[in-house]
């Protein structure tokens, strides 16, 4: 029965959110104060809808109803209940519902904070929030219903991938929702705001903190993506170049050029079409990752199912809103007012810079993603193109970015003094070459990638610290009153130093990959096999039943010089109703660093086949990024970006409507 | 807070909008340049076992090789050196690879192999991709051996999706 009301609750919502387009929309045309307050009502009750179904849907895994046909492709009752409440977005169908939830909620939210934006930009946003709303649900309706149900049940379920019955699952697709619908946020406030015809710096204080939002939880989500890769997957990498990471990686490409563009748009009044061109083009790239994963254009094991009606359906999805909004740009931007004026060497500048780097090296992903695809289409060629293909091109771009950032973050607004920007650097840059010529004098017969990027990473680090000491320092001065102007400078300068220093320590993790060791050798019980300055010994190797699995569990003692530092356990596992084998590596963390174990055959021989990886400094990749993140949460509790909006409005009295 | 005096040149708007094009213009440039580069030099063909022989593949090219495992094929020695052949529904070329395969490797099974062919038409592999699911075949793979007509895999899985 409840899955019947999930059913219908999400039908409802598609009702809703015809009403939630059209009726707002209609309302800002006629000046309606009454038809544009049905706006954040229905978004709240389409919320509520889809709420629903999605507590429906979930209540049926836990309970497992095996009537239910999703339930039965995806989930087994031996299963733990965590990946049975996990294993409802571990699908195609579950996991387009949580897009859709994610999506309603973020329009609940701007429903909500009626008080921060003006009623006629609440009522385009949302009216334009409706419309994808209403063609994803369209999509889960005709294509991927969730609820249809199967007769005569069967006892039992065919239980879920075992890749994905982790808690990577529980974790990183939410995340990296949030992030990739969060930007449909910033794109309905663009589309807005182009419909009205006005765009200021408003505009650009209520969209940051929602870009932010979407950004910081992109930037875990993929961080927990790749995490999970690496652990998981047992290669020992944690970037492959695929093309499903490729898909995320433009939209976060584009959204920190974003999340940045805002910024010389709030401050300067300024880039306001190319501010409104990028917030289309991020959630446009969402909207092609969401078509790429989903559609099974790209086998992986993202894309659960392939079936090719569903991804006709969202390649028209795609064509409509990429295609509507693009339009509706080339239509309304040129009416758009230019904003404020600035000297090439400024902040505003660096910016631009920084923008112009980060839509390059999107492109080139964009390309390096798409082109084997399109070449297929046309001539049926099949190539691939892969990890030397970035290195080539996205490598070369992101770099000088890098090199060039500390110097941006110094430069004043408006008109800026280059010379005097490297002056205020020169403790940074002189700390970072030393550093750079110690790690190489220790490790000189190793790669010079490592050292360099060290190097690199430090001056991320130090330039983004130095931004704060040089605005709070001053000679001779009182070490309180120092301390006190540090610590009242705004958040958001805070949050930048925090992200830029987040980004440092991923390019430091990054550069020591090239110090990784990785040793291939066969075991038996007592036998020690070397990894760089470690060693492992296998101990025992003892079979094991768990609820939907067998598994054998090798257990190993890793020591140094000699000296035991404790066991790693790693498994070769075989999920009993698929009958399909995985590995589980075997991970020990050493501070920073990681020594990683992988399973092999047994040989002929009798002995067990291992891979060994000892991985220095490798947890900074996605330490870095959750720093990143928090910098961003940081900048988002700025006092700005909560009094900003009504703020502003009140120095706006010739506003026609009724606040609200 | 520096000694510098500021500098009295203003840019006027075209100058500055010029400044813009050209900077755009510089990074999209090499930004192009490196793409056309890489286009030539890393981009990997995948090819089947009959591709090989119609499309005269020479020695030392790098390229992706798809098939199925050869029954009977696989033959592993010390220092986890395996020998197998991968094979098509006209023929079959034997590869080389050191290294842990992959858990879904098995005799029958569609795999992609990416190497360089030897002088000796050994295929030398360096890394070997099974698919993360039983039903797997790679895409690759069952397009080819689709193209000769010798493969039923989707309904085989369906078949199990029904059971």
């Amino acid at each position: 029965m409840l899955v019947e009301a999930g059913h219908f609750a999400l039908a409802l919502a598609l009702g809703l959110s015809l009403i939630q387009f059209i009726v707002p929309l209609w309302g800002t045309r006629a000046n309606d104060p009454v038809l544009m307050s049905v706006a954040p009502t229905t978004a709240l009750a389409v919320l509520a809808c889809i709420a629903f179904a999605f507590v429906a849907l979930t209540v049926a895994y836990v309970t497992s109803d095996f009537s239910v046909l999703n339930v039965v492709e995806n989930s087994h009752s031996t299963k733990p209940l965590i990946y049975k409440i996990s294993g409802v977005w571990g699908n195609h169908e579950g996991s387009m519902l949580l897009w859709v939830l994610i999506l309603s909620f973020f329009g609940g939210i701007v429903a909500i904070a009626r008080d921060s934006i003006p009623a006629r930009l609440q009522a385009n946003t949302l009216a334009i929030q409706a419309a994808i709303t209403l063609a994803f649900l369209a999509f889960i309706l005709t294509t991927s219903n969730p609820f249809d149900r199967v007769v005569p049940a069967p006892a039992d379920g065919q239980d879920l991938n075992p890749l994905l019955q982790d808690l990577g699952l529980a974790i990183h697709p939410p995340l990296l929702y949030v992030g990739y619908v969060g930007f449909s946020i910033s794109f309905a406030f663009a589309c807005a705001a182009l419909i009205d015809g006005r765009i200021d710096a408003v505009w650009a204080r209520i969209v940051r903190p929602w870009t932010l939002t979407a950004w910081a939880f992109l930037t875990l989500g993929i961080a927990m993506g790749s995490y999970w890769a690496y652990y998981e997957l047992g290669w020992g990498g944690w970037w492959f170049w695929d093309p499903v990471e490729n898909a995320s990686l433009m939209p976060w490409l584009a959204g920190t050029a974003l999340v940045h563009s805002t910024v010389v748009m709030e401050k300067r009044d300024s880039l306001k079409v190319w501010t409104i061109l990028l917030a289309i083009l991020t959630f446009s790239l969402s909207l092609l990752g969401t078509f790429l994963v989903r559609s099974g254009v790209l086998t992986s094991v993202h894309s659960f199912a392939v079936d090719p009606e569903r991804g006709t359906f969202i390649l028209g999805i795609l064509v409509v809103f990429i295609g509507g909004s693009l339009a509706l740009f080339a239509w309304r931007a040129p009416r758009l007012q230019q904003g404020g004026v600035f000297a090439p060497i400024s902040r505003e500048g660096a910016l631009v810079l920084n923008n112009l780097f980060l839509a390059t090296a999107c492109a080139t992903v964009f390309i390096g993603t798409l082109y084997p695809l399109a070449l297929e289409v046309m001539t049926g060629e099949k190539i691939s193109v892969g990890e030397p293909f970035f290195n080539l091109t996205f490598v070369p771009l992101i770099v000088p970015l890098l090199l060039l950032l500390p110097f941006g973050q110094t430069l004043a607004w408006k008109r800026g003094n280059l010379l005097g920007a490297a002056q205020r650097l020169y403790a940074a840059l002189g700390l970072s070459l030393l550093l750079t010529i110690v790690v190489f004098a220790f490790t000189h017969d190793g790669p010079v990638a490592a050292p360099l990027g060290i190097g690199l990473g430090t001056f991320l680090i130090l330039g983004s610290l130095n931004e704060i000491v040089t605005r709070s320092w001053t000679k001779g001065g009182d070490w309180a009153v120092m301390r006190r102007k540090a610590f009242g400078l705004p958040r958001s300068a805070w949050g930048s130093a925090i992200a830029h220093a987040g980004v440092g320590l991923t390019v430091i993790g990054i550069a020591a990959t090239a110090w990784d060791v990785e040793t291939l050798g066969t075991l038996r019980s007592g036998e020690r096999l070397g990894v760089g300055p470690y060693e492992a010994r296998l101990e025992r190797i003892v079979p094991r039943r768990e609820a939907n699995f067998r598994e054998d569990v090798a257990t190993l003692t890793i020591l140094r010089g000699g000296q035991e530092l404790g066991t790693v356990d790693t498994m070769k596992r075989l999920y009993v109703t698929r009958g399909m084998p995985t590995t589980e590596a075997g991970i020990m963390t050493r501070g920073l660093s990681q020594i990683y174990v992988s399973l092999g055959e047994i040989q002929p021989d009798g002995s067990l086949g291992m891979r060994l990886y000892y991985k220095p400094l490798v947890l900074l990749i996605w330490l870095g990024a959750v720093v990143m993140a928090a910098g961003g949460a940081l900048s988002l509790t700025d006092r700005r970006m909560r009094i900003a909006a009504p703020a502003k409005s009140r120095r706006l009295p010739a506003n026609p409507l009724p606040a609200e | 807070m520096t000694t510098q005096t500021p500098r009295t040149r203003r840019l006027t708007r075209k100058q500055r909008r010029l400044t813009l094009i050209a900077a755009a213009g510089c990074v999209l440039g090499v930004a192009l340049g490196l793409v056309l580069y890489a286009m030539n030099d890393t981009i990997l063909f995948f090819n089947s076992p009959a591709d090989v022989q119609a499309r005269n593949v020479q020695p030392g090219t790098r390229f992706r090789l798809g098939g199925l495992v050869k029954e009977g094929s696989v033959k592993r020695s010390d220092g986890q050196q395996v020998v197998f052949e991968v094979m098509d529904a006209q023929s079959a070329i034997p590869v080389r690879y050191q290294g842990l395969l992959p858990d879904l490797f098995r005799e029958g099974q569609g795999i992609v192999a990416e190497g360089v062919l030897e002088a000796s038409g050994v295929f030398r592999a360096d890394s070997v991709l099974a698919k993360h699911d039983e039903n797997y075949m790679p895409r690759e793979v069952a397009d080819a051996l689709r193209r000769q007509g010798h493969w039923q895999g989707e309904e085989k899985a369906s078949q199990q999706a029904e059971q």
